[in-house]
């Protein structure tokens, strides 16, 4: 692998000129055509029936061409857990939630109907505790879970709210607390938070008389878009067209189907329109997905040399309204529940609770944050109980090669110490800077959190030139897929990577991707793409044998000319190899040259339902985080002054990309660390805009140092893992155990607003 | 019914003269009529910075601005930066930083970096700080975007 070209290289981004000159075109930059405006007339209480929906008034306002209710379409919609109502059918869930969606020729039409709407509801008590809400004679967010179809890798208790109990044993627990010489147990909470990407959500959708039906969205994931629609509206994959732009912003809540289901049954009526919606800033903070709030406990058995002999791990995920997506991170935290330590002895139930809150779903982390913030904390625990440095007890427990996850399954390739260790390194570990000053460290670890058979298809065309489009289905959310996947088919193919063009999706053209999500397209795509190259070369290979007459084995290619290695005389340029090869008597030899490749893992299990056991993994990827903090001990107020953060690549295909990703993810995880809470009050989420929900701007951003580490990932492609969201999971709990280590205070939630530090300093006093 | 109203401005250095909807703001304005959609919107009241074009120099929310506002004025979006296909020394600075990831905040960001330097050719840390603290980048390049400006400002 010395020699790499392309690989390896901090090549400049793909859709950088793109991108700082205005061209890039995101979704509502396409829109074309006639337009209907779609506004939601939307709940306003968080449970209940609805009684009453006139929406006579509103059909009659001048400019509407229709109004739609749920009784219009009751089709539900789902990706792990068919529960969720394009719009409320006879009961309402949470504030926010569509009740009847109205089209009109201008925006300002469309508005003005929804005021016209009249609705009455009958209130039914609300569950807004998911602790409350698993209880047995709670009232009932879904009165049918039983009868909804589900993915049966998820175990949903019938008669409650408890949409899935995930059960992990590993081990014997309580073997393992008997050989424990401390035991401790505590609560942590983690509050939702809200992804706020800069672009709200948006669809349009066209129907053409024909029956082909044209979806416009900024979904991650096309090909799931399509499946999921094709299945609700029960339409056939080849007449639906799923087409992505660039998109601004992801991390998660573009995951699965979301509105694309409120412009299409308004499309079909009206073949010809382009329907479009877009969500506002409000829309989009209360009904899109939110990250689950987490309530947990955590009892871990240690013994006096620091060695944790057992863990038992409940986990209580307010789940929301509606838990289509969410039961997975309920599953993937499950198990996962040792984080990057490893555990002998394991017991861990996860509960996935629907409550009147807005929708839970998949956040950078999908639950890694959530979960391993109640396992940093507890580590730091253990260290101050047994008086040892808190790097010294996550080098001693944490996972290393050969050691096994809380699922059971064996993690190969592991460095975490380094990566531990050079973040420590880098804020100078072990010496107190000053009396209010404090540093704080954190590990982590991620796999992706997938499907076990989720695929991944590459489609490569030579041109006559020899250039190549890179056809795939995985989407550009600002994360550097476009340019990473072309380093890998440059790589492959073993030409320039300017000679490489790179398509975002569009399901009518480029080939199947599961979804962009998990941080896992890198190593899926990426290997779908590097045997595409591979197939590619292959061909160019085979006709340049037939062109030359020389044995496939003594050909060797520069990138522009393929040579025998035995003559150096006897050469063809590529040009003449892919521009329909013919002979000098002019008798063809080949034609156009296309490449392709698919991935399907062929590691990962399906677990066992009672135990948790298998091989859920499809790779693991290790990082730290270390931060030194000053707290003014009057006000709680914290100031981050290094925060440095490592990640295990394997291989970087792009080390600057990677460096930017760590950045990223480094100051997501501040945000939530210090600002983030979505705050409810029995229903009403109570900040629902900028101004009320603070997310970091460039005043809050230290400087970051960033360390990338590589131990390759063999099956990976040129070694490399993925490692989007991984960068943001260990920053919440190093901030608090810096905090904790400059006052000597406690937390065991987050963010730690000034009022926290604050009340947490009275506390000790 | 609408009413629209008349307005004389320059927009990326062109005069002209267009109707305008009372009440219809400067970026729906840009977007839907002149049809620059380099300008993004991100949450129509102020907060985000994602619409951020020059208006006379200085940088403004152009949600936040009426379209008629514009009479008179110069205008200069995203679009209006780069001159016969040549990128400015600013673009150039933003992408060999790294210095965005998604993108949708870009033009705004460039555009408030532009400004700041126009009035400011060797900005401090602080500096940036305080001229970007109105631009919101979730992907996270605060550290890039800095490096971008100080870059620039060198050449």
């Amino acid at each position: 692998m010395a020699d790499l070209k392309y690989v390896g290289t901090s090549v400049l981004r793909k859709d950088a000129v793109d991108k700082v000159t205005g061209a890039a075109e995101f979704i509502d930059d396409r829109f074309l055509g006639p337009l209907l405006y779609v506004k939601m007339k939307k709940s306003t209480i968080p449970h209940g029936k609805i009684k009453k929906l006139d929406v006579s008034k509103a059909q009659a306002h001048p400019g509407v061409k229709i109004v739609m209710t749920g009784k219009d379409y009751p089709n539900k919609i789902g990706l792990y857990l068919v529960d969720r109502d394009f719009v409320a059918v006879d009961k309402v869930r949470f504030i926010g939630e569509p009740v009847a969606i109205v089209a009109a020729t201008s925006e300002r039409a469309a508005l003005e109907a929804v005021e016209l709407i009249d609705v009455e509801y009958d209130e039914l008590p609300g569950v807004f505790d998911p602790r409350e809400g698993m209880k047995p004679g709670s009232p009932l967010v879904h009165d049918d879970l039983e009868a909804y179809e589900r993915v049966p890798i998820f175990y949903p208790v019938p008669g409650t709210n408890i949409s899935n109990h995930f059960k992990l044993r590993k081990g014997d627990v309580e073997k393992g607390f008997a050989e424990a010489d401390l035991v401790i147990e505590r609560d942590y909470y983690v509050p939702q938070m809200q992804h706020v990407p800069i672009e709200t959500h948006k669809a349009a959708a066209h129907w053409s008389p024909g029956g082909k039906l044209t979806v416009w969205s900024t979904a991650q994931s096309p090909n799931v878009v399509r499946q999921l629609l094709a299945k609700a509206f029960g339409l056939p994959m080849h007449n639906i067209r799923v087409i992505s732009s660039y998109i601004g912003g992801g991390f998660g809540c573009k995951a699965g189907a979301s509105i694309e289901g409120l412009a299409i049954p308004i499309a079909i009526k009206f073949p010809g329109y382009v329907v479009k919606i877009v969500f506002n800033r409000e829309e989009d903070m209360q009904g899109t997905f939110m990250r689950q709030g987490l309530y947990s406990n955590l009892k871990t058995g240690v013994r006096n040399d620091g060695r944790i002999t057992a863990l038992e791990y409940k986990m209580v995920w307010d789940g929301g309204a509606y838990t289509e997506y969410g039961v997975n991170i309920v599953r993937a935290a499950g198990y996962s529940s040792t984080g990057a330590y490893d555990i002998p002895n394991v017991k861990t139930d996860s509960y996935c609770v629907y409550t009147n809150n807005s929708i839970g779903g998949p956040v950078r982390g999908f639950g890694m944050c959530e979960m391993q913030w109640g396992i940093e904390r507890q580590i730091e625990a253990i260290a101050k109980e047994l008086n040892m440095d808190p790097l010294e007890v996550r080098l001693l427990n944490g996972m290393k090669e050969g050691s096994t996850s809380a699922a059971g399954q064996v993690v190969h390739h592991v460095a975490y110490d380094k990566c531990l260790q050079v973040v420590a390194d880098k804020i100078g570990w072990g010496k107190k800077e000053g009396k209010f000053r404090g540093k704080g460290i954190a590990g982590l670890v991620k796999c992706p959190a997938q499907p076990s058979n989720a695929a991944s298809s590459a489609i490569i065309r030579i041109n006559e030139d020899g250039s190549a489009h890179v056809m795939i289905g995985a989407t550009e959310m600002g994360q550097g897929m476009l340019t990473a996947i072309s380093q890998i088919a440059a790589e492959g193919l073993n030409i320039p990577l300017e000679k490489i063009d790179i398509k975002v999706p569009d399901t009518d053209f480029t080939p199947y991707e599961w979804q962009s999500v998990g941080s896992r397209v890198t190593y899926t795509c990426g290997t779908a793409v590097k045997r595409a190259a591979e197939d590619a070369l292959g061909q160019i290979y085979t006709v340049a044998s037939n062109l030359l007459e020389v044995p496939k084995g003594d050909l060797t290619f520069d990138g522009k000319m393929i040579y025998s290695t035995k003559d150096k005389n006897i050469k063809a340029t590529i040009r003449e190899v892919t521009d329909s090869c013919k002979k000098c008597t002019g008798e063809g030899i080949a034609g156009p040259i296309i490449g392709r490749g698919s991935f399907v893992p062929t590691n990962m299990t399906n677990l066992d339902p009672e135990t948790g056991q298998g091989n859920p993994g499809l790779f693991y990827c290790f990082g730290a985080t270390a931060v030194e903090v000053e707290v003014d001990p009057e006000t709680g107020v914290i100031t981050v002054l290094q925060l440095a953060s490592s990640i295990d690549a394997g291989k970087a295909i792009n080390p600057q990309l990677c460096h930017v990703q760590l950045h990223g993810g480094a100051i997501m995880g501040l945000s939530t660390a210090l600002y983030e809470e979505v705050k409810f009050d029995k229903g009403v989420m109570l900040n629902r805009n900028f101004t009320d929900y603070k997310i970091a701007a460039i005043d809050n951003t230290p400087h970051l140092d960033s360390f990338i580490i590589e131990t390759p990932e063999v099956n990976g492609p040129y070694g490399a893992r993925g490692i989007g969201e991984q960068p943001m999971i260990g920053v919440a709990p190093a901030i608090a155990n810096a905090v904790c280590d400059a006052l000597d205070i406690d937390v065991n939630t987050f963010p730690l607003t000034p009022e926290r530090v604050w009340q947490a300093i009275k506390a000790k006093q | 019914m609408t009413k629209k109203v008349t307005i004389n401005f320059t927009v990326n250095g062109d005069r002209e003269t267009r109707e305008a909807v009372v009440g219809q703001t400067l970026l729906k304005f840009i977007r839907e009529d002149l049809h620059l959609t380099g300008t993004k919107e991100g949450c129509e009241i102020g907060e985000c910075g994602a619409c951020t074009v020059l208006l006379d120099g200085k940088p403004v929310n152009s949600c936040l601005v009426l379209a008629v506002e514009l009479e008179g004025k110069e205008l200069v979006t995203i679009e209006g930066l780069s001159k016969n296909g040549e990128l400015d020394k600013l673009q150039h600075a933003f992408i060999d930083k790294f210095a965005f990831q998604c993108g949708y905040c870009t033009p705004g960001m460039i555009m408030a970096s532009k400004a700041l330097l126009d009035r400011n050719p060797n900005p401090t840390d602080e500096d940036i700080n305080e001229a970007l603290s109105g631009n919101l980048c979730r992907c996270g390049a605060y550290q890039e975007i800095r490096e971008a400006i100080k870059a620039s400002a060198k050449q």
